[in-house]
């Protein structure tokens, strides 16, 4: 049947304007889901991958934050000497206590300063999170108050970059490298020397230990180890989970929020699309009625009027998705409100993402092509004969 | 005498309109032999058109029976009639009825896609037909690019290409000037007399009655 799909293309064709007023309509309600799909990507990827499924993270009973956390020196020790950790090259293990503290910083263009995480830790936090990576300048050296910096805190805060100073607690500090982390929440935080932090705010324990696992299945024996000794009092959660805990309640609102809009302005794309498709019906009453008197069957009309609702939809799709591609390309910032402090990230386009979207798209054509479609298959034949017009 | 392809035994047919019921036809008889070209006249309202349409089990009778082409027509179901028609009946409009967006190739092949015919073997009988009608140099053009006589030639290759029973023909003259028209009933009166075809042709115009084997006087629903 291609003569009839080329009859419907055409006339999707012929009717120009109005179906790109509808194809733009349509487009934008499917950018909108889409671009909601991109803002859930994106937090997931900034906050849920931050997490490695290798990595454990360790906190004071009873706290839900790496800041609202401490550890003592001699408990960081006690679990360093565990075993079941991995190693680094020169045998050591793979565990790194930090202190997490949060600076005010003014953020380019802004008014009012925003919290920025300070993270305290060891040159081995690049082994330990091997999606950050130096792209610029080098690490700090351990005792200096070197830092270096996330990408997006130099794009957003820092714009000096590597030589610039900043004051974090008592001490002024240099940058000496930028760092980037795949769009995760390392991107926007600031790294320096462990020690030389916890001295500069006059603190004598950290907030978190974060240790790598040999294989992500060693978990259990290391939570038992941990669980079952008194010294601790820690509580030992996967970092995975730990991040994708913080951002259940953020992701959940811009979800919640983004999908009722969607919804809201979807009901206008369909009866946008049924307008359209009562129009295309109604300018081709006795094309249908002659179809109908040559022997077509309503359900070969149906069809018909179907196949050019999902066209739309179809064009419609690839207009949004389009523009979906084009959004990759903005980073957004947030509050996170877990630490109360920025995090940006980019919006990301999944294949998920673009396969809802289309899904979507086509859905809400469909919907609004029926009951024009219904309307032209039962067309009583002798009246659609006569009516005046094409 | 040949065996009758259209038979309409005490046919009435009345619509209803609000509260009001229209007669249109009142305890009508005819019988159509195979190969008869015949007209219809009548003014405005006096059930031309809905003879063609019952003929074509596009409309239904109030009562009696109509037989066409080897079925009761009027007692048979949307589908079966909607194949039926596919195969045995032939459309030619007063306003062509052409869909712009197609080719006159086309729109010749349209009833063919109800057909089991291959796509090479539906061109083959498109290009005949458009032949028939003095149009083969025309297949790639689109309506807007033909004259009203041309569309209407187009209209007939279109009813003709299945090869079908029966030509149903409303007003065919009645959108063109007095040259395209001559042309246009000399082209159905070759398809009567060359392809044997019967024609059944409702029509205000008595030069393009004057064609026809037998013309038919109409008024409000009886034979004059």
């Amino acid at each position: 049947m291609k003569l009839l799909l080329a009859y419907s293309v055409r006339n999707v064709w012929v009717r120009g304007s109005t179906t790109a007023l509808t194809i733009g309509g349509l487009a934008l309600v499917s950018l909108i889901l889409l671009a909601v799909l991109m803002l859930g990507n994106g937090l997931n990827r900034a906050l849920i991958e931050s997490g490695s499924p290798d990595n454990v993270l360790l906190l004071r009973k009873g706290a839900t934050t790496e800041i609202a956390s401490g550890i003592y020196r001699d408990q960081a020790h006690v679990v360093r000497s565990l075993a079941g950790i991995a190693q680094t090259s020169g045998r050591k293990p793979l565990a790194i206590p930090e202190l997490v503290v949060l600076i005010s910083l003014t953020k380019n263009g802004a008014d009012t300063p925003a919290n920025v995480v300070v993270r305290g830790t060891q040159p081995e936090a690049f082994m330990l999170r091997p999606q950050v990576r130096l792209i610029a300048g080098r690490a700090w050296q351990q005792g200096t108050t070197e830092v270096v910096i996330g990408e997006q805190i130099a794009k957003r805060f820092l714009l000096g970059g590597i030589g610039s100073h900043l004051r974090v607690g008592k001490r002024e500090w240099h940058v000496v490298g930028i760092a980037e982390a795949q769009g995760t929440a390392f991107e926007s935080e600031i790294w320096g020397d462990v020690d030389q932090l916890m001295a500069s705010y006059g603190r004598d324990s950290y907030s978190s230990l974060t240790l790598r696992l040999p294989a992500p299945s060693a978990f259990q024996p290391i939570e038992d180890a941990i669980g079952s000794d008194t010294r601790l009092l820690l509580q030992v959660k996967r970092e995975r989970d730990y991040y994708r805990e913080k951002s259940v309640t953020m992701a959940t609102f811009i979800r919640l929020l983004g999908f009722t809009f969607t919804l809201i302005f979807a009901f206008g794309a369909i009866l946008g699309g049924t307008m359209t498709m009562y129009g295309a019906v109604a300018s081709r009453t006795r094309e249908i009625g002659m179809l109908r008197a040559l022997g077509f069957l309503p359900r070969q009309i149906l069809a018909v009027f179907l196949v050019e609702s999902l066209m739309l939809g179809a064009l419609a799709s690839l207009l949004a998705i389009g523009g979906g591609t084009a959004l990759q390309f903005v980073t957004l910032s947030t509050m996170n409100f877990s630490t109360f402090s920025e995090l940006a990230f980019r919006l990301t386009l999944t294949p998920v993402s673009v396969l809802i979207t289309m899904g979507f798209t086509l859905g809400i054509s469909m919907v609004g092509g029926i009951p024009p479609a219904i309307w032209a298959a039962r067309l009583p034949v002798t009246a659609a004969l006569h009516t005046p017009g094409r | 005498m040949n065996q009758p392809v259209v038979e309409f035994q005490r046919v009435s047919k009345s619509y209803v309109r609000g509260e009001q019921e229209i007669s249109v036809l009142k305890d009508f008889s005819l019988s159509i032999p195979q190969g008869q070209f015949l007209a219809i006249m009548g003014p405005s309202g006096s059930g031309k058109t809905t003879i063609l349409n019952l003929v074509a089990g596009l409309d239904r009778p109030t009562q009696g029976t109509i037989h066409a082409a080897g079925i009761a027509v009027s007692q048979q179901g949307e589908t079966d009639l909607a194949r039926w028609r596919a195969r045995h009946i032939g459309f030619v409009f007063q306003f062509y009825n052409l869909i712009p967006v197609l080719t006159a190739a086309e729109n010749v092949e349209l009833p063919l896609l109800l057909s089991k015919l291959a796509r090479r073997e539906r061109f083959k009988h498109v290009q005949a037909a458009l032949g028939l009608v003095g149009l083969s140099d025309r297949i790639h053009h689109y309506p807007r690019q033909l004259s009203g006589g041309q569309e209407q030639r187009v209209g007939i290759a279109r009813a003709i290409v299945s090869d079908p029973t029966i030509l149903l023909a409303d007003e065919p003259t009645g959108n063109l000037d007095r040259t395209a028209a001559q042309a246009i009933m000399a082209l159905l009166t070759r398809l009567h007399q060359e392809l044997n075809k019967t024609i059944l042709m409702v029509t205000h115009d008595p030069h393009a009655a004057d064609y026809a084997q037998e013309i038919l006087h109409f008024d409000k629903g009886k034979v004059r």
